[in-house]
């Protein structure tokens, strides 16, 4: 490696950056609009899947519904009627999508409430629950895949591969319930700290309700931690490796900047970008919740609520779970591509 | 220095994102414990009230009466509202409950229920026979109002209320079920405000108006349903201020919740598996409750799915419509092993169709009757109704391809899985083939009378009238496109008859003699074989629970009893009351710590700070 090609390296990066950038006038809108059509073609094909999906499950709804009471005919044709299945296939899918595109999914038929109030009911805890291990995993993945990579082959990167793949490959509810009884009922000395489960205890009001939400957070967050660290950490730590024999770390270093500013402002950044398709990818996942630990930990989130909705089936729930799910995925995977010319001005061109 | 800034840095951010997540956990871990010890977490509240926590597991699909069918969901109605009758905890005859007594017309078909005066809503109002025929007449008009408890006034002609302590009803035909109305009644005066029955679920605005002993406090869906003692029920208040009904999605989650104390009772769904009963029953102040239950456990087969229009579909095994074929399956099926091994000794073993806690109608064949265990004979039979083995030793049908059922099971119940193992291994060893098809969903196959056998249980009530019914023709859909209320699509004339007469009998003997009658019909058909009676396994915490009625008194269950008799009648064990401020202090002392330990954090930053500063610049 020559000292004086690296220059040449820096100041190309340096001269290439603004270059995309006088160049993204003309080409970011087009990308833009060709991302933001093809989140919206997506969402579309999600809303039509959503509707034939689960309609070629077999049998019939209102007779899964009412199967084992006593229900006349008259009935029958009144809950067919009630909630639209007398009509033709093509009429209930034109109401479907009227309706949804206004948000509204229609009424569940074990909850007999609106969709819309079911979800929103329990979206917030699965936000509060995913949400709170998203933002914790991610930062501790990037923390210690930077740590691990910068370091690699030393024996703490070693113990960092080693465990997050461990824990990467323990089951999420089986770890949940280890953690239970371990950190809740309590082993030998150790007492039980947290409760078994639930998101609060009932009654709460005030400061005493956001404690108790936050204590019963910790163990279903830890879980989810412990389990979602490892895939951030070991994305960031390859991308990371990959970036290290990059000439221009080595020019960093040659002007005599440390050894942290080099990995902090210009190892890291540039090898985010797969790390960023997997955190816009994990953010889209957490609106969908993890039914594994919600049911372990009996979280009241969506990801009970879609279990539950599959088992009858209840099928605007099921239909309305799902369009939220992919549309949230969507969502961020349109946000990622709209964020990656930002990062790197390459992929726009 | 490079070197040092590298070593220096990260660890440093790290080590502040540990002691920050440690400060947090020690911050909410305060709240618990070791000051905070859990078991009186269910025991008393902050303020000294004594609260019975129950774990449960199934959502509550509504808290309309009108609309909800879920267990969960009705025993709780049980609790808010009176129904006109209520069943004897000991031995399950009706007693009063809102009506203090009850008599036919000779006629048979005019019932007079005279309605007690010294219940009253608890929002001051006085319960009358005028709330009661609002109810039934709410049920018999509109159909949202029906969809729950529907059933019940279908042979009802007129529901009046003549005085505030008279109520009549009038049938189209008589019924002797008239005293096992389950049906919750509400006040009039509240409920005649709801505009749309259909969707009006009850469940929003606290407290919810009731005369039950407990009035509905409070509702999270899928957190808790919270009630409060009614101080003023007719019957004495209940000695516990509150009950709780927590979900434990997980039944394991729930075990270890009664083993820190969190709840004081667990039942499972419907029951606690073996091996969670044996792990509770050496545990400290936990009792585990093992009774008889008032299930029973079945295998049901496919008779040829039929409607009553005599049109027929679905495509059950046409070997099954003989009744020895039926008989032969039943005499290869090893019901003791099933309890010991599948039931681990927690069942009784299987006879006839109503489960032996119900003493007047348990009905069992007679020795000579019995289809007991007997490979040999069940072999016989076969042989003798022509379906002989091949020279692969399998069974052949009279299409002359070997014979292999399609059995239903329930892919979310371990029994039915391990019991099916052992049908492939019996029948197995007969010629038979067996295809167990295990799904979350079973109900549409089964409408849909695809299937040659089932796994097959039913819950019985006190008055055997519904599990009976399933079984008759009229239960059968009007034509294969609608949905009936029967089991398995069994259509027997001569059952029916017996069905008929139970029905208009009003002398309890006799009608138990009739139901009797039924059941050793069902028995000689061989469409329902009862294999076991699983037990109700529960456990509760003795140092938060004194004392509790069990249904039947004498070794009953807890659990989703007929009437209220559980939890009305808990009685908190001592307290010590040295406890009931235990909560707030261990809040105050992990705030305290969490606050020193966040401050020291921020104390020894500063230093490292100030320490490399110089060096950083």
């Amino acid at each position: 490696m020559t000292a004086d090609a690296t220059p040449a390296l820096v100041e190309d990066k340096q001269q290439t950056a603004p270059g995309p950038r006088v160049r993204k006038s003309s080409a970011y809108p087009r990308y833009l609009a060709g991302k933001v059509a093809g989140a919206a073609v997506s969402l579309l094909a999600v809303l039509v899947t959503s509707f034939f999906l689960f309609r070629l499950i077999p049998g019939d709804p209102v007779k899964t519904m009412t199967g084992g009471r006593q229900v006349s005919a008259e009935q029958l044709a009144a809950y067919r009627e009630e909630f639209g299945l007398d009509l033709p296939l093509w009429r209930q899918f034109t109401d479907y999508c009227g309706k949804a595109l206004t948000g509204d999914f229609g009424t569940s038929y074990q909850f007999r409430s609106p969709v819309v109030d079911k979800i929103t009911e329990a979206l917030p805890n699965t936000l509060l629950l995913t949400g709170t291990a998203f933002v914790l995993y991610t930062a501790l993945g990037i923390l210690l895949g930077t740590r691990s990579a910068w370091r690699h082959g030393r024996l703490g990167d070693r113990v960092n591969t080693g465990l997050a793949l461990t824990l990467y490959s323990i089951p999420s509810f089986w770890l949940g319930l280890l953690l239970i009884i371990v950190l809740s009922v309590g082993i030998g000395p150790l007492p039980g700290m947290f409760p078994t489960g639930g998101m609060e205890s009932g009654g709460e009001e005030g400061f005493a309700y956001v404690l108790d939400v936050a204590h019963h957070l910790v163990l279903p967050v830890v879980t989810l931690v412990a389990v979602e660290y490892g895939q951030t950490l070991l994305v960031t730590r390859s991308a990371l490796l990959d970036e290290m024999g990059s000439d221009y770390l080595t020019t960093a270093r040659a002007k005599g900047l440390r050894d942290d500013l080099v990995r902090r402002r210009h190892a890291v950044p540039n090898a985010l970008l797969p790390t960023v398709t997997l955190i816009f990818i994990n953010l889209g996942r957490t609106v969908a919740g993890v039914i594994l630990v919600e049911t372990v930990f009996s979280w009241p989130g969506l990801g009970g609520l879609f279990y539950q909705a599959l088992s009858v089936p209840d099928l605007p729930l099921v239909q309305g779970l799902f369009f939220v799910f992919a549309a949230a995925v969507i969502l961020m995977n349109t946000l990622a591509d709209l964020v990656y010319p930002l990062l790197d001005p390459r992929v726009a061109r | 220095m490079g070197t040092n800034d590298q070593k220096r840095s990260l660890p440093h951010g790290l080590r502040l994102v540990a002691l920050a997540g440690a400060a947090a956990l020690t911050l909410t871990a305060g709240l618990a414990t070791p000051l905070d010890p859990a078991p009186q977490q269910a025991r008393a509240a902050d303020d000294g009230k004594k609260v019975l926590t129950v774990a449960v597991a199934q959502s509550v699909d509504s808290l309309s009466p009108f609309l909800a069918v879920r267990l969960l969901s009705t025993s709780i109605h049980r609790l808010m509202y009176e129904y006109l009758t209520n069943y004897d905890p000991k031995d399950n005859h009706a007693i009063p409950g809102l009506a203090t007594k009850w008599e036919s017309s000779p006629d048979k078909l005019t019932w007079t229920y005279t309605i007690r005066d010294n219940s009253t809503w608890s929002d001051g109002e006085q319960a009358t026979a005028e709330d009661a025929a609002w109810t039934f007449n709410k049920m018999m008009t509109d159909t949202g109002a029906a969809t729950a408890n529907g059933s019940y006034v279908g042979n009802f002609r007129k529901v009046t209320a003549p005085s505030p302590t008279e109520l009549v009803i009038e049938l189209k035909k008589p019924q002797a079920t008239m005293a096992a109305l389950d049906v919750p009644i509400v006040p009039k005066h509240v409920w005649e405000k709801v505009s749309d029955f259909s969707e009006f679920n009850n469940d929003k605005d606290f407290p919810v108006v009731g005369n039950g002993p407990f009035v509905l406090s409070g509702y999270k869906a899928d957190s808790y349903v919270r009630l409060k003692a009614n101080k003023d029920f007719w019957r004495g208040s209940p000695k516990f201020d509150e009950l709780v009904f927590r979900y434990y999605k997980d039944q394991d989650a729930a075990v270890s919740a009664l083993r820190k104390g969190e709840v004081s009772f667990v039942a499972g769904s419907p029951s606690l598996t073996p091996a969670q009963a044996e792990s509770l029953k050496g545990a400290d102040d936990i009792q585990v409750n093992d009774a008889p239950g008032r299930r029973f456990y079945a295998l049901a087969t496919n008779p040829g799915a039929k409607a009553k229009n005599g049109e027929k579909f679905g495509d059950g095994h046409p070997s099954l419509l003989d009744q020895r074929v039926r008989n032969a399956l039943f005499r290869a099926v090893d019901r003791e092993a099933i309890i010991d091994k599948v039931f681990r000794g927690h069942a009784v073993e299987g006879e006839g169709y109503i489960p032996p806690r119900f003493q007047d109608y348990f009905w069992k064949p007679s020795a000579d009757r019995k289809l007991a265990y007997d490979p040999a004979e069940a072999a016989r039979l076969l042989d003798q109704a022509g379906y002989k083995k091949n020279g692969d030793g399998k069974r052949v049908g009279k299409d002359g391809k070997p014979i292999t059922y399609r059995v239903l099971c329930h892919a979310t119940d371990p029994n039915d899985k391990a019991v099916g193992k052992y049908l492939q291994e019996w029948w197995g060893k007969l010629g038979i083939g067996v295809r167990l098809n295990c799904l979350d969903n079973v109900t549409d196959p089964w409408l849909a009378g695809k299937y040659d056998l089932a796994f097959d249980g039913w819950s019985v009530n006190p008055d055997p009238d519904f599990v009976l019914s399933i079984h008759t023709c009229g239960a059968l859909p009007a034509t294969p496109e609608e949905t009936g209320a029967t089991d398995n699509f069994i259509c027997d004339k001569k059952y029916d008859e017996l069905y008929a007469r139970q029905l208009t009998e009003y002398d309890p003997a006799k009608r138990a003699d009739i139901v009797k009658q039924m059941e050793s019909r069902l028995y000689d058909l061989g469409y329902m074989n009862v294999m076991a009676y699983p037990n109700a396994v529960e456990a509760f915490r003795t140092d938060q629970i004194k004392s509790i009625t069990t249904m039947p008194a004498k070794a009953g269950n807890i659990y989703g009893q007929d009437g209220y008799w559980s939890w009305w009648s808990a009685v908190p064990a001592d307290s010590g009351g040295s406890s009931d401020n235990a909560s707030s202090t261990g809040v105050v002392v992990g705030i305290v710590a969490g606050v020193v330990i966040l401050g020291g954090l921020g104390a020894f930053a500063a230093m490292r700070r100030r320490a490399t500063a110089e060096e950083r610049e």
